[in-house]
């Protein structure tokens, strides 16, 4: 089948952050009239590909051809004007503005300098009318839901005539007929000859409106693929990694001790837990000495999950249980008055404080549990700060030295140690390895089973099928905000049937 | 059709009703809360004092507000775009200590008045770039531009400088009169064209439109392809005009320049500004709210005058509207999320 | 002391420059004399100027530190020296020391009272703090004029006199109250857990809430404290000048707090915050000021000065202008100073 010449073509694409290579290499091409799926975890290197693409970065190496012209674009600016547009995931639009102002800010019609507001009115009203909106477009568009906002951005990428549209997760504020209404436009966009690059978390949507398919994972293209030619499962497995056979390896290690828990009572028991708009109603019970993994991709709703049992979000449905006694959790304080710990996924924003010494940051959540008028003597911290040092190894070991000098990997390890002298019953632990070097992942991983060995139980939230299923006594399966699935981690469960389950979403 | 109905917009009607209906946006509650206040206090005042009603009394806050009222004016830019200048009685008494200077030395009124406006500007600039380039704070970029405009003022002279210039006490003396007693100042109207010009600028040219739109929010305004970068140098730039104008007003209408003058004028601007329904974290407000917010305080100056209060009563006065008109800004911007 | 190298140098190398000007172009400029059994001359009269400064300043440290700013502390100044006379001089006996201190403790209260009324503001309405406090700011001088029906109420009370200007021991009083409370605040931030709690709030609010950290009872705590400092300092301001004057008390004090605070070495952004360095920097304000005084330079020419000040140490703070500076050689991150407590 001939293929028209692509409008886009992106070559060996080089992006560098300090420490980090967050492209390798990169090659992406889009054709016109097609709607093209951008497909990654996170880390893959998908939103820095599309914030190269609309100028907000430079790149470090690689060329990209434009209508088969060399493109060099220094700023969001030139590559609107070059022709590609772009909507946002957060909606970034002004709310405070009209919605006829937000279509053509920066392009307004104007006369003798003066902008010409009924025209423009009467071009946003004939504009959306196109997307079949009808809004009163001179109100301002925090009148309106994120929904219809998200239409609006849609609107003012479509009027810059643009040869290249790219839409980043444009569906995660839409529900079930704005996602149908979007695919419309979409498909209407592409019958004439627009390129979209298209990015969605859901799988679903992308079976349903994507006729190619690129994946990325750590930086690095993994391939390009007709829709129509690559099962969903083998999707799932070209974004998480790891052929099957050695995940099915790595598994058959760690298989002993996962089957010879004896678990102990019920720490926690979640009974229909869940919160509006981050995860459905879900039941779980983690008993002590239990590893229990989450699995899901990116989105579905892992974090929220586990926020919610840490009191950090609050749930606005069913009931809580610590020991056999129902709680609720206003904070997490309160739910660290109960044992139990959380590390977040966000090291760096929520996790550690860079500004903070290894020593300080390791005793802040003892530390604030404990109230500021009892401070830890300081020989009681150096105690326990050494030992969590020699025992995670956190590098450089020097407890004076301010965590944002770290690496992320220590990091990791100075968070984790934070909450391990807090000596907590269950620990939450979103994505611990996300990001952080091989080794460093081995050690944490390692921390992981000894920690339940030694009675406490532990929620692993991770990306890393091989990870949850190498540590996990048993598996939680996610999908598009819910929990769809519990496996015991026992002889036939494998790397398969979970993607499996990711994929087609196994009945509850 | 994707049903807008549904949204938290209040269209419950079909979409012939929804036109029609008339119901205030949110973004004019502020101002139309001001415009009630300003009534409210001007009937409070007319029941209770004698000649209260006469036009003079109108008349007067334009004319002893008009250097307050351009420099709030510029207030206004830096404001909706989310940002602060304390310059700007610092830049008052610069201006009038600079034009009584060069104007003793003999020169001419057509010169001093582009070099002292120019001064300004180019101060405005400078912290509008070092606040865009170097991300430093607004607050304390335009300390600094405080201490510098205020130091330098004091550098040149600590005393009052009388102005003898033909042209200055002429224009000090230029009015417009009504009736014999019935009068506004030739200053009153430089203002009022101030005002004029700013709210064009404000409502129809990309440039103003582009000041809600760093207000609104400066990161999606960058997304979205406008120079961000130009228009916040810009209103610092415009601001500093402004007290630079406002400057030579003050001159004008004291005929003198002294570095004490304009002591805490920035405290009344932003106040004026944020009566007015300038939201403070910016994005949402108009330049005629903050002429309401100026006359406000000059009601209750005059209002504390007729009733022989002491001063301190007006303060109070301005420190409570503060905080209703800022909790009002919270309920509004409340709702709208 | 090797702390000096780092973050406080360039304030302690000004300090000791502006030093050194006095004793060049001023005659006598060390000299210390005793006098009544008391101390005189210009270094005493830099401590006794600086003293206000250090309390105000010392309170705004803390508020800087978990991220907020406190514009009030001027007003707060005039509100509580305004209280202190108003009971004084309503006393029979003015130099009742029981009268007076009943007139300092109704003071320091009322300041109490502001400091919550901020925190409130901050951490329960959730308005950002420079707006917050600029309501008490503008409303609070109002306060203290009307506390004292817009008079300038005179004193005639030794009791009250020696806050501001007494001796005790050969040293000044307001000298003294300054140092106790710089001994306290540090005790109370470094012996307790508190000074970690606030620079992990102003580090990051959501990372400290997710550790367990309750925010909002440190940002009360935080206002509550900084007003009582600028009510101490109110009552030596008035004191010394035996009389409450609303309009002028305090006046700009705030603007001066600041920048001590970051001449010390506090981010505006919050976090680390140097206790030691804030005091050098109000120390360094006020030598300024005594200096150019003595040496004959209009104390107002000062205020350029201070300006120039304000721009080299943002920019030195700005990650921008320092990538600017240093594109060759990669920026050393400062070692960090800990108060020595």
């Amino acid at each position: 089948m001939g293929e028209p010449p692509a409008v886009l073509e992106m070559t060996g694409i080089q992006k560098i952050f300090p420490g980090v290579v967050a492209l390798d290499g990169v090659d992406f091409r889009l054709l016109p009239g097609e709607i093209h799926a951008l497909m990654g975890e996170n880390g893959a290197g998908k939103s820095t590909l599309i914030k190269v693409l609309t100028g907000v970065y430079g790149i470090d190496g690689g060329h990209i051809k434009l209508s088969g012209r060399d493109v060099l674009f220094t700023g969001p600016l030139q590559a609107q004007t070059a022709g590609i547009s772009t909507v946002y995931q957060e909606v970034n639009l002004c709310a405070n503005l009209s919605v006829a102002e937000n279509i053509f800010i920066g392009r307004q019609p104007r006369r003798f300098g003066r902008i010409q507001w009924a025209e423009m009115r009467k071009r946003s009203a004939d504009l959306l009318k196109r997307l079949d909106l009808d809004l009163d477009v001179s109100a301002p568009l925090n009148n309106y839901s994120l929904a219809v906002q998200q239409m609006v951005a849609i609107a003012r990428a479509i009027d810059i005539e643009a040869k290249v549209l790219i839409l980043d997760e444009p569906t995660s504020s839409l529900d079930a007929s704005e996602v149908a209404q979007l695919f419309a436009i979409m498909r209407r966009l592409r019958d004439s000859g627009v390129a979209i690059l298209f990015v969605s978390h859901f799988l679903d949507q992308i079976y349903e409106v994507a006729d190619r398919i690129t994946v990325l994972r750590n930086g690095a293209l993994i391939g390009e693929y007709r829709t129509a030619e690559l099962p969903q499962v083998e999707l799932v497995r070209k974004m998480i990694g790891k052929d099957l056979a050695a995940l099915e390896q790595l598994e058959s290690r760690e298989r002993d001790s996962a089957e010879q828990l004896e678990r102990g009572e019920p720490i926690l028991r979640a009974d229909g837990l869940g919160r509006e708009g981050a995860i459905a109603p879900f039941d779980l019970t983690i008993h002590g000495g239990e590893v229990v993994g989450l699995a899901g991709l990116l989105g579905s709703g892992r974090t929220e999950l586990a926020r919610l049992l840490f009191g950090a979000d609050k749930a606005d449905s069913g009931q809580l249980e610590v020991d056999g006694k129902p709680v609720t959790m206003r904070s997490p304080r309160a739910a660290m008055a109960h044992g139990i710990a959380f590390s977040s996924e966000n090291r760096r924003t929520e996790g550690v404080l860079g500004e903070l010494s290894v020593r300080e940051n390791i005793i802040l959540a003892l530390q604030a549990a404990r109230g500021w008028t009892r401070p830890i003597a300081r020989r009681k911290q150096d105690e326990l700060v050494g030992k969590y040092i020699k025992a995670l190894q956190i590098r450089p070991d020097n407890p004076e030295t301010p965590v944002r000098n770290l690496s992320g990997g220590n990091q990791q390890k100075v968070l984790l140690a934070r909450w391990l002298i807090t000596e907590p019953r269950l620990l939450i632990i979103d994505e611990p390895t996300r990001g952080i070097d091989v080794g460093a992942k081995a050690e944490i991983q390692r921390l992981v089973a000894e920690l339940s060995s030694g009675g406490m139980a532990v929620l692993f939230v991770s990306a890393e099928l091989e990870e949850v299923l190498r540590l996990s006594h048993k598996i939680e399966v996610l999908r598009d905000r819910r929990l769809v699935e519990e496996l015991e981690n026992s002889g036939d469960v494998d790397a398969d049937r979970i993607m499996q389950t990711i994929a087609s979403g196994a009945a509850q | 059709m994707i049903d807008v109905s549904t949204t938290p917009a209040t269209n419950k009607g079909g979409p012939a009703t929804r036109r029609r209906t008339y119901r205030p946006n949110a973004q004019y509650i502020p101002v139309l809360a001001t415009l009630s206040l300003l009534i409210v206090m001007y009937t409070v005042g007319a029941v209770n004092y004698e000649n209260f009603t006469h036009p003079s009394v109108i008349l007067n806050l334009f004319t002893n507000n008009a250097f307050l009222l351009v420099v709030a004016v510029g207030m206004t830019f830096v404001i909706l775009t989310g940002g602060i200048d304390l310059s700007v009685g610092a830049v008052i008494a610069m201006t009038s200590t600079v034009a009584a200077t060069l104007l003793q030395a003999g020169w001419p009124a057509g010169v001093v008045i582009p070099v002292v406006l120019l001064v300004g500007g180019v101060l405005g600039f400078g912290m509008g770039a070092v606040i865009h380039f170097f991300k430093v704070e607004p607050f304390i970029a335009t300390l600094a531009g405080m201490f510098l405009a205020r130091g330098i003022a004091l550098l040149i002279n600590q005393n009052s400088i009388p102005i003898t210039n033909g042209f200055w006490t002429s224009v000090a003396e230029t009015r417009i009169v009504f009736e014999p007693g019935v009068y506004v100042s030739g200053m009153a109207i430089v203002a009022l064209a101030v005002v004029a010009v700013a709210a064009v600028v404000l409502a129809w040219s990309r440039f103003g439109r582009n000041v809600y739109a760093i207000g609104g929010n400066a990161d999606s305004a960058l997304l979205m392809g406008l120079p961000v970068g130009r228009t916040r140098i810009g209103v610092y730039t415009l601001s500093g005009f402004c007290a630079a104008l406002g400057g030579l007003i003050y001159s004008i209408t004291t005929t003198s320049g002294y570095a004490g003058h304009g002591t805490g004028t920035e405290l009344d601007a932003i106040a004026a500004v944020v009566i007015g329904g300038v939201l403070l974290t910016g994005g949402s407000g108009y330049v005629l709210g903050t002429v309401l917010g100026v006359l406000v305080l000059g009601m209750i100056n005059t209002i504390v005058n007729f009733a022989s209060l002491n001063s301190w009563w007006a303060r109070m006065a301005i420190g409570v509207l503060l905080f209703a008109f800022i909790v009002l800004q919270r309920l509004v911007t409340r709702k709208a999320k | 002391m090797t702390f000096l190298k780092s973050r406080l140098m360039w304030p302690v190398a000004m300090l000791v420059v502006l030093l050194l000007c006095g004793l060049i172009f001023s005659d006598g400029f060390f000299d210390i004399r005793i006098q009544d059994g008391h101390l005189f001359g210009t270094p005493v009269n830099i401590l006794r100027a600086s003293a206000p400064l250090v309390l105000v300043a010392l309170g705004m440290t803390l508020v800087i530190s978990t991220g907020g700013i406190d514009l009030s502390v001027g007003s707060v100044m005039a509100v509580s020296g305004a209280m202190a006379c108003l009971i004084i001089g309503d006393l029979s006996n003015q130099n009742s020391v029981g009268g007076v201190a009943v007139a300092v403790v109704v003071a320091l209260a009322l300041t109490l009272v502001l400091g919550l009324w901020n925190g409130f503001l901050v951490a329960v309405l959730g308005i950002q703090p420079i707006i917050a406090t600029l309501i008490l700011m503008v409303a609070g001088r109002g306060l203290a004029q009307l506390i004292t029906s817009g008079q300038i109420i005179n004193v005639q009370s030794s009791p009250y006199k020696v806050i501001g200007a007494g001796y005790v021991l050969g040293l000044p009083v307001s000298v003294l109250i300054a140092a106790v409370v710089l001994v306290i605040t540090v005790l109370l931030t470094r012996r307790t857990a508190l000074g970690l709690l606030l620079e992990s709030v102003g580090g990051s609010p959501v990372a400290s809430r997710l550790a367990g950290i309750q925010a909002r009872r440190f940002t009360v705590m935080v206002y509550v404290f900084s007003a009582a400092c600028a009510g101490i300092a109110g009552l030596i301001y008035s004191s010394n000048v035996s009389s409450a004057d609303g309009n002028n008390a305090g006046n700009l004090i705030e603007l001066d707090a600041i920048l001590a605070v970051v001449i010390g070495g506090t981010a505006l952004t919050g976090g680390r915050f140097s206790l030691a360095g804030t005091t050098l920097g109000a120390l360094l304000i006020a030598t300024l000021d005594t200096t150019a005084q003595s040496v004959g330079i209009p104390p107002e020419a000062t205020l350029v000065f201070k300006a120039v000040v304000v721009v080299v140490l943002c920019l030195a703070q700005s990650a921008t202008f320092r990538a600017m500076l240093f594109r060759r050689s990669t920026p050393r991150p400062a070692a960090r100073a800990e108060v020595p407590a």
